[in-house]
């Protein structure tokens, strides 16, 4: 370039121009380096205690993600004393007596959109922004391993929402990340028995899969359980989440020869998938002489709900229900009613409780750092959430406690009464050495996120 | 040494676009962006729309598929962190050469159609990738689950030079994780790199080619010339401004998801560059940082930061303003880009850059020129 006008030499404008970089690039560096040291990431240091909920509010699995809002509000409520405390009283640690360790309980909320990336940058912007000293929420496996693995990198607890893959707390687990929720293993323990049952031991599956984490081990798992009772298995076909339209993958469906269709679908792919499957006439098909079955294995109230004729009848598991009769269950159901005007779904229950029982793990600590809290909730057997007596195992972060095998009633009694419990897996049963799905917990050192 | 000289004008534009830039963490304080997440973002899709415009801007090809490059930089930056280095060096090398070849191909067959041809043509095979990368291509990029590091992961460099640590490693450079705003400032740097060769490439001989395709690309050919190269060397040059966003992307949080690369990701890319100015250096960034802010604090806004916001509005009110206006904001902030996009579109068709020379103009009207002195037209 021969029109650089006289007065400025290459060398010049790089000189000026680099002690500008340099006067501007540093200076903020050394204001905020300041702001960071602190002992851990996010140490609450005000009146109050931030959490940070991360929720689908768009996306495949909304619906779910709205209940989940109203539980954590709830939670939170309850938490500061408000309200009539829900599960608080039937918890058998009694610790909680309104705030954490005296700190009033304030939350951020946030739209996952039901995707990785999306649901990560979320709960970035609230450890970074709003200073989340925890993070709870999701509910797509997927999800829940992406920010379990910021939140370690962070060193921010990541209480996990709705997530049933194995890999949560398998090969993807994490020293920061905790599951309350039972997984996809748990799921073919509790149903497996079933379906042999109602359904003999002589029967040809084909599987339709989410495409993601969670469908892979569901499929996985599912498969186990199944040939375990001698059924065979059609080479499954994996579905992009979020479809809409399953009828490109429910047409080859009733010319391939299976005679039970197993969904490894939730949110409203579950539903449109089960819906459109009947509208298919799948319900009252022959095939090899026996009647086609439909097997919906990971099913909630509002998936039910959604899918309303389509459901009766067909199996699935849940991690609890609010049709429960323990005295905990029924407070619950209560408390959430009363607020509410309908009852909690699998995941509002999970949800409040994993926000619970981080506020408990902090008071036995008596700190909210880190690496204490951790060790507070690791090995911890607790009873009263509404699953029975209940073991945080310390080698996975994985809850055990009982699951539910369900089933669509046929002849509601009400909007709400949907799913009926035909089964309860016991603790024992769905209890597995934590070395068959590999992983390594990582280390607890706290970060200066 | 022609290489690094530019005009005093560019130069002062890159002074002050380094300065703003620079300084984000203070300007941005007052607007509650300044956390390092978002700063992130607005320096990356920055350079990912610079790039889009170098196609779009200057020879007008309109592509609706540059996500794809964006996200094979990412997975190839992750690539190289679980196979190589967590340095973001050879990431960000490795993902500008891969999405390079990808564009080479991609744009070899489109750049054989223009207008609307093109567009669908890169948009077919943008939501090819997409789709590879989300099932047959699962063993490559773990599909909708995101591909992330492991503990397991080789890092051959790596451990070949350091014992490996208990956790997860972070990106850095020579060795120096980054922390905190380290990260902003690496990507910052690269962006204002980025700045300066969108300069020089509008400024050179090579961009006045550019444009004459944009403006009557048939009477080029009838001149002599042969425009393909010129437009395929663009569409190849836009490609690795793209995989170098993605690499970006990848080295401030090493985790690659298949959405990266859906078509809506091409389509944001489109918009930051209209709603800033097609065609203009500043404009796309502009655009860029305007979206990016609307997707990321607009959408943050519910029912209880409202209400505090309007805590002026008597009680009765209120309630009804805030009913109003949440609608607009939290998962409405969409509603409220499309308003502003299409004000901007129908009454500033050159984007925020328009609105910026109006202003411009109207303050310098009473500066009247010699009727007679001859004018030197900038080429734009």
């Amino acid at each position: 370039m021969t029109n650089t006008p006289k007065g400025f030499s290459r060398r010049g404008v790089l000189k000026t121009g680099l002690a500008g970089i340099l006067a501007t690039g540093v200076s903020p560096l050394i204001f905020s380096k300041t702001s960071w040291a602190q002992e851990f990431c996010n140490a609450p240091t005000g009146d109050a205690v931030t959490l940070g909920f991360v929720m689908p509010l768009t996306g495949a699995y909304a619906d779910e993600g709205a209940d989940q809002q109203r539980a954590f509000m709830l939670a939170v409520e309850h938490l500061n004393g408000e309200g009539d405390g829900g599960l608080i009283p039937h918890f058998s640690s009694k610790t909680l007596k309104g705030g954490i360790l005296g700190k009033k309980v304030a939350y951020v909320t946030g739209d996952d959109q039901t995707k990785p990336d999306a649901g990560r940058d979320t709960a970035r912007r609230m450890i970074e922004r709003d200073g989340a000293t925890m993070i709870s929420g999701c509910s797509s496996s997927g999800v829940a391993i992406a920010e379990q693995a910021l939140c370690q990198e962070m060193g921010v607890i990541y209480m996990a929402g709705l997530t049933h893959s194995n890999d949560t707390t398998g090969k993807d687990k994490k020293r920061y990340g905790f599951r309350h929720f039972f997984n996809a293993y748990q799921s073919g323990v509790a149903l497996g028995p079933i379906l042999g049952e109602a359904y003999g031991k002589d029967r040809v599956a084909y599987h339709l899969t989410a495409d993601y984490t969670w469908g892979w081990t569901q499929e996985e798992s599912m498969i186990k359980a199944t040939e375990a009772l001698g059924w065979k298995t059609l080479p499954p076909v994996r579905t992009p989440v979020n479809a809409g339209d399953f009828s490109q993958y429910l047409t080859p469906v009733l010319n391939s020869g299976a005679d039970v269709l197993i969904l490894n679908h939730y949110g409203f792919d579950g539903v449109n998938s089960l819906t459109q499957a009947v509208q298919f006439g799948m319900k009252d098909k022959q095939v090899n002489g026996k009647k086609l079955e439909l097997v919906l294995p990971l099913v909630s109230d509002l998936m039910a709900k959604g899918a309303g004729e389509a459901m009766k009848g067909v199996y699935g598991t849940g991690n609890w229900d609010w049709q429960l009769t323990d005295e905990a269950s029924k407070a619950f159901t209560k408390s959430f009613g009363a607020k509410y005007g309908q009852p909690p779904s699998q995941i509002a229950h999970t949800s409040y409780v994993q926000t619970l029982l981080y506020a408990d793990a902090c008071e036995r600590a008596g700190t909210f750092y880190p690496p204490e809290v951790i060790k507070a909730l690791e090995d911890f057997d607790f009873d009263g959430m509404g699953n029975g007596p209940t073991t945080y195992r310390g080698s996975d972060h994985q809850c055990f406690k009982e699951v539910y095998a369900v089933r669509g009633k046929d002849n509601p009694a009400n909007a709400f009464d949907l799913l009926e419990v035909v089964a309860t897996a016991s603790k024992e049963s769905v209890t597995y050495d934590p070395a068959i799905f590999g992983g390594e917990l990582g280390p607890d050192t706290p970060a200066m996120c | 040494m022609s290489l690094f000289a530019i005009p005093r004008r560019d130069l002062i534009v890159l002074a002050l676009f380094s300065l703003v830039v620079l300084a984000m963490p203070i300007w941005l304080q007052p607007l509650g962006a300044a956390y390092p997440a978002l700063m992130q973002k607005f320096v990356i899709s920055a350079v990912f729309a610079i790039g889009f415009n170098i196609l779009f801007g200057l020879t007008g090809y309109l592509s609706f598929g540059h996500a794809a490059f964006l996200g094979v930089g990412s997975y190839t930056a992750v690539w190289s962190f679980k196979l190589l280095t967590m340095d973001a060096l050879p990431a960000m090398v490795f993902a500008v050469i891969v999405s390079g070849l990808f564009a080479l191909i991609i744009g070899y067959l489109c750049l054989r159609r223009s207008g609307i041809y093109f567009s669908i043509l890169t948009l077919a095979f943008a939501q090819m990738c997409y789709n590879l990368a989300y099932s047959v291509l699962t063993p490559i990029t773990n599909g909708e689950t995101s591909l992330q590091l492991t503990l397991s992961d080789p890092r051959v460099i790596d451990s070949a030079l350091a014992p490996r640590g208990a956790g997860l490693p972070s990106a850095g450079l020579f060795g120096h994780a980054f922390s905190g705003l380290e990260g902003f400032y690496f990507c910052a740097v690269v962006l204002i790199i980025a700045f300066f060769v969108a300069q020089k490439i509008f400024s050179s001989p090579f961009g006045m080619m550019l444009r004459a395709i944009k403006s009557n690309q048939t009477r080029m050919n009838y001149t002599g010339f042969n425009t393909r190269p010129y437009a395929l060397t663009a569409f190849v040059i836009s490609g690795m401004y793209a995989g170098l966003a993605g690499a970006l992307f990848a080295i401030t949080d090493p985790l690659a998801g298949t959405e990266r690369m859906q078509w809506t990701a091409s389509g944001e890319v489109v918009l930051m560059t209209i709603l800033g100015g097609v065609g203009t250096l500043v404009g796309p960034v502009i655009g860029a940082w305007l979206i990016e802010y609307f997707e990321n604090i607009f959408s943050a806004f519910n029912e209880q930061i409202l209400h505090r916001v309007f805590s002026w509005v008597p009680e009765g009110a209120q309630d009804f303003v805030v009913t109003i206006v949440s609608k607009f904001v939290g998962e409405g902030w969409q509603l409220t880009l499309g308003l502003l996009f299409m004000l901007v579109v129908i009454f500033m068709p050159g984007g925020v850059m328009e609105g910026v020379r109006r202003i411009v103009s109207l303050f310098n009207r009473p500066q009247r020129r010699d009727p007679g002195a001859m004018r030197v037209q900038p080429a734009e």
